[in-house]
C-alpha cells in the first residue's frame, strides 16, 4: 500500500495496473489521453504493452484480440471515440471477451465540447451496440474510487467473461485528491477461467454459472473466436434455439450475478424521509452536500448513490428508501431518470438535469431541487 | 463378416473441421485453391519442426475468404468486417510466441479496413495478411469492390465502375512492410511458396492471391463459367522474378504480373519494441 495524491485519470492507469492489466492500445482523445500517457510509461517496465493505434475501432479490436491471446485489456476514450467503437462492444459480448472500456465523459453531442464535463453517455453506455445484450458499467465519484471502481471491473470482465464500462468524466478525470494504492495481495484479483491444458470442451459450453471456460489462443484448444452467432461448438447457427439460447445466456450470466455487479451507497435513508436524492458520478458530490445544506435547514431528505449505472438492481433500489419523493440529479437531459421512473412507479419521481459544462455549483443544485421541494 | 473399409483421408484433411465440410464456397471458387496451397507450405514448416500448429492463430473479418476462418483447425477467430488486423495486432503482442495469419478479401483488407492494413504495415507488425482478390463483394451479391477495374458493370455500379481501383500491391509496398507478393489461384505453386517464404519471416508480410469468383463478379463480366473465367485469368497472369512496382498495376487487358515485389529484413515492430525497452 502507498498513500499519494492524483487525478482521476491516473487513478484508472493505477487501478488497471493493480488488476493486472498487459495491454493497452488507444487513441488520444480529452479528456482520457492522460490514462494512455501515464501507463506508456509504467506498463513497459511490469512487461505490458502500450500502443497508439490508428484509431479508436482499431485501439477496442486490438485489445479483444490480446484477451483471446491472455492478456487482461483496456482502452480509454471519451464520447466520440467511444461512438466508433459500439461494433466492437458488440464482438466482445457475442465472443464473451473479458475487456474493460473506460469512457471519460465530456460534453457532446458530436465533438461537443472536448475539456468540459458531461454525464451525457449513460444511455450510450447501455445501448451503444446494435443487438440484444447488457454490459456492466461504473460510474466513480471520486479518485480513490476511480481506483477502485477499476478494480471491480477488470474483476467483473474476467469473472462473467463479458466487456465492463466505467464512466468516468472530465471532472474525475482531473480532479487531484488523495489515493491509496494497494498492493495486488491487498486486494481481490478475480482472473477468468480457463480449460485445462489439452482438455477438448465445446468452447461456448457454460458451467452452471453460464460462463464457458475461456480457450485462450495458443494452447491447443483449437478456440474459435466467432462474431456470428453460434451454438455450444462456436458452429454459425442462425436459428432460434441457438439465437435464443445464447441471447438468453449473454444476459442471464449477467443478472445472475448482479451481486457481484451492481453497487451502490446511501446516506440516511435508513431514516425516515420524505425525499430522497438520485444522483451518481460527479454531480453526487454535489448532490451530497445539497443534502447536507437541506438537512440542516430541516428538511427530511436522504440519498442514494448509484456506483454501478448499469444494470441496476431493481428489487435492492426499491427496498433501499421509502421515500415518497425521488429526486434524480444528473448532468444531462434526463436519462437515469427514465428507469428511476420506471422502477419506483409508485413513487413521485422528478427530473432534475442539470447541463452544466462545469462541476455544478452547490446554489445550482439548491435551485433545481427547490423547484421541487 | 463386414468389410472395414479404410477412411478416405486426404493429406491436407488434418488443416480442416472436417464436420464444417461442405464449405460455402460456389463451384468454381478460388479460395480452396489458395488454402490448399496455403496448407501444403504449413505443412513443409510443420515438417521442418520450425512452426507448433498450436501456435498459428488464424484471423479473418467477413466476406468469402475471411470465412476461411470457420473452417481451418486452428485456434481461429472470425470478426468484425474490415478489423481482422487490428484483432491479429492484439493477439501477436499480448502473445509474441504466436504466428497470426490473417486471411480476408479485398474489400475487408483494402476497403473498409483500409486504414489498418496501412498502419499495420506502416509499423510492421508481426503478421502475415493474405488478401484473396476477386474484384467484387461476392458475399453481398456482387457490388463495387476497392480493386474493381474501370468500367465494370456491378449491382451498385449499373452504368459502369467510374473509379479506376487500388493497386494493393503498391500502397504496401510504399510502407515499412518486410515481404509483399502477389501469386494467382492460376499458379498454386506459387501461393505455396510465397507463403512458405513469409512463414519463415519477420514482421509485415503481405500476399495478394488473385482469384476467380464465377458465380459473382464471372457473372459481370461474361464469365460465367468456371472453367473459361480461370482460363482467362490464367492466360493474363504472367510470373516475373523480381518484377518492379511499376508492373504491379492488375490491368484485364495488359496483364496481372505476379511475382515477390518486395523481400527485406527491416526490424520488425516485435523487435523494435523490444529494442526501445533495452534502453
Amino acid at each position: 500500500m502507498r498513500k499519494t495524491f492524483a487525478p482521476g485519470n491516473v487513478a484508472i492507469a493505477e487501478g488497471a495496473i493493480t488488476a493486472g492489466l498487459k495491454f493497452y492500445a488507444g487513441y488520444p482523445i480529452t479528456p482520457s489521453s492522460e490514462i494512455m500517457e501515464y501507463l506508456a510509461e509504467r506498463l513497459p517496465r511490469l512487461g505490458g504493452v502500450v500502443i497508439q493505434m490508428e484509431d479508436e475501432i482499431a485501439s477496442i479490436n486490438a485489445i479483444i484480440g490480446a484477451s483471446w491471446a491472455g492478456a487482461k485489456s483496456m482502452t480509454a476514450t471519451s464520447g466520440p471515440g467511444f461512438s466508433l467503437m459500439a461494433e466492437a462492444i458488440g464482438l466482445a459480448v457475442i465472443t464473451e471477451t473479458p475487456i474493460v472500456v473506460v469512457n471519460v465523459m465530456r460534453a457532446g453531442p458530436s465533438t461537443g465540447v472536448p475539456t468540459k464535463t458531461s454525464q451525457s453517455d449513460v444511455l450510450q453506455a447501455r445501448w451503444l451496440a446494435h443487438g440484444d445484450y447488457i454490459v456492466p458499467c461504473y460510474a466513480p465519484w471520486s479518485v480513490q474510487e476511480a481506483y477502485d471502481l477499476t478494480i471491480k471491473a477488470f474483476n467483473t470482465a474476467e469473472l462473467l467473461r463479458t466487456p465492463v464500462v466505467i464512466l468516468s468524466d472530465a471532472v474525475i478525470a482531473h480532479l487531484w485528491e488523495p489515493l491509496v494504492i494497494r498492493d495486488e495481495k491487498e486486494v481481490t484479483i478475480i482472473n477468468r477461467k480457463v480449460p485445462k491444458e489439452g482438455e477438448k470442451a465445446l468452447p461456448y459450453k457454460p458451467d452452471p454459472d453460464l460462463i464457458p471456460p475461456m480457450p485462450i489462443f495458443g494452447r491447443g484448444f483449437k478456440a474459435i473466436a466467432e462474431s456470428l452467432t453460434h451454438d455450444e461448438r462456436g458452429y454459425y447457427a442462425p436459428r432460434d434455439d441457438s439465437y435464443r439460447a445464447l441471447v438468453l445466456r449473454l444476459h442471464m450470466k449477467i443478472f445472475k450475478r448482479l451481486d457481484q455487479v451492481f453497487d451502490y451507497e446511501s446516506y440516511y435513508c435508513g431514516e425516515d424521509c420524505d425525499y430522497m436524492l438520485l444522483s451518481y458520478g460527479s454531480v453526487a458530490r454535489i448532490a451530497y452536500l445539497a443534502m447536507l445544506e437541506l438537512r440542516k435547514r430541516g428538511h427530511r431528505v436522504c440519498m442514494l448513490r448509484l456506483k454501478t449505472l448499469w444494470p441496476l438492481d431493481e428489487e435492492k433500489l426499491v427496498k433501499s428508501c421509502s421515500a415518497r419523493r425521488i429526486i434524480v440529479l444528473e448532468n444531462n437531459m434526463g436519462k437515469i431518470y427514465m428507469d428511476a421512473e420506471r422502477i419506483f412507479r409508485d413513487r413521485e419521481v422528478y427530473p432534475a438535469p442539470l447541463l452544466s459544462l462545469e462541476l455544478p455549483s452547490l446554489r445550482d443544485v439548491l435551485e433545481v431541487i427547490n423547484t421541487w421541494l | 463378416m463386414a468389410m472395414k473399409t479404410p477412411p478416405l483421408i486426404h493429406p491436407l484433411d488434418k488443416h480442416l473441421r472436417l464436420d464444417r465440410v461442405p464449405t460455402m464456397y460456389c463451384p468454381g471458387c478460388g479460395i480452396g485453391i489458395a488454402l490448399g496451397a496455403m496448407f501444403r507450405a504449413l505443412d513443409r514448416r510443420f515438417n521442418e519442426g520450425l512452426l507448433d500448429p498450436n501456435r498459428i492463430v488464424w484471423v479473418g473479418g467477413i466476406g468469402c475468404s475471411a470465412r476461411a476462418t470457420l473452417y481451418v483447425n486452428y485456434d481461429a477467430a472470425h470478426v468484425l468486417h474490415g478489423r481482422a488486423i487490428p484483432f491479429a495486432l492484439g493477439v501477436i503482442l499480448a502473445n509474441p510466441n504466436l504466428q497470426v495469419i490473417v486471411i480476408g478479401g479485398d474489400g475487408d483488407i483494402a476497403g473498409i479496413g483500409g486504414n489498418h492494413l496501412i498502419h499495420a504495415a506502416k509499423r510492421n507488425i508481426d503478421m502475415i495478411v493474405v488478401m484473396i482478390t476477386n474484384f467484387v463483394y461476392a458475399m453481398t451479391g456482387g457490388q463495387v469492390a476497392p480493386t474493381t477495374p474501370v468500367g465494370v458493370k456491378t449491382t451498385t455500379t449499373p452504368y459502369g465502375n467510374p473509379e479506376p481501383p487500388i493497386n494493393v500491391v503498391k500502397v504496401v509496398t510504399s510502407l515499412n512492410a518486410n515481404y509483399v507478393a502477389r501469386a494467382s489461384v492460376t499458379t498454386p505453386h506459387y501461393i505455396e511458396s510465397f507463403f512458405y517464404k513469409a512463414l519463415g519471416m519477420k514482421g509485415f508480410r503481405f500476399i495478394e492471391i488473385v482469384s476467380t469468383c464465377p458465380e459473382v463478379y464471372g457473372r459481370h463480366i461474361g464469365l460465367r463459367d468456371p472453367v473459361d473465367m480461370y482460363n482467362e485469368l490464367k492466360k493474363r497472369v504472367k510470373y516475373k522474378q523480381k518484377p518492379s512496382i511499376e508492373e504491379s498495376d492488375i490491368s484485364w487487358d495488359t496483364g496481372i504480373v505476379i511475382g515477390e515485389f518486395l523481400e527485406r529484413n527491416n526490424p520488425s515492430y516485435l523487435e523494435l519494441l523490444t529494442g526501445v525497452r533495452g534502453k
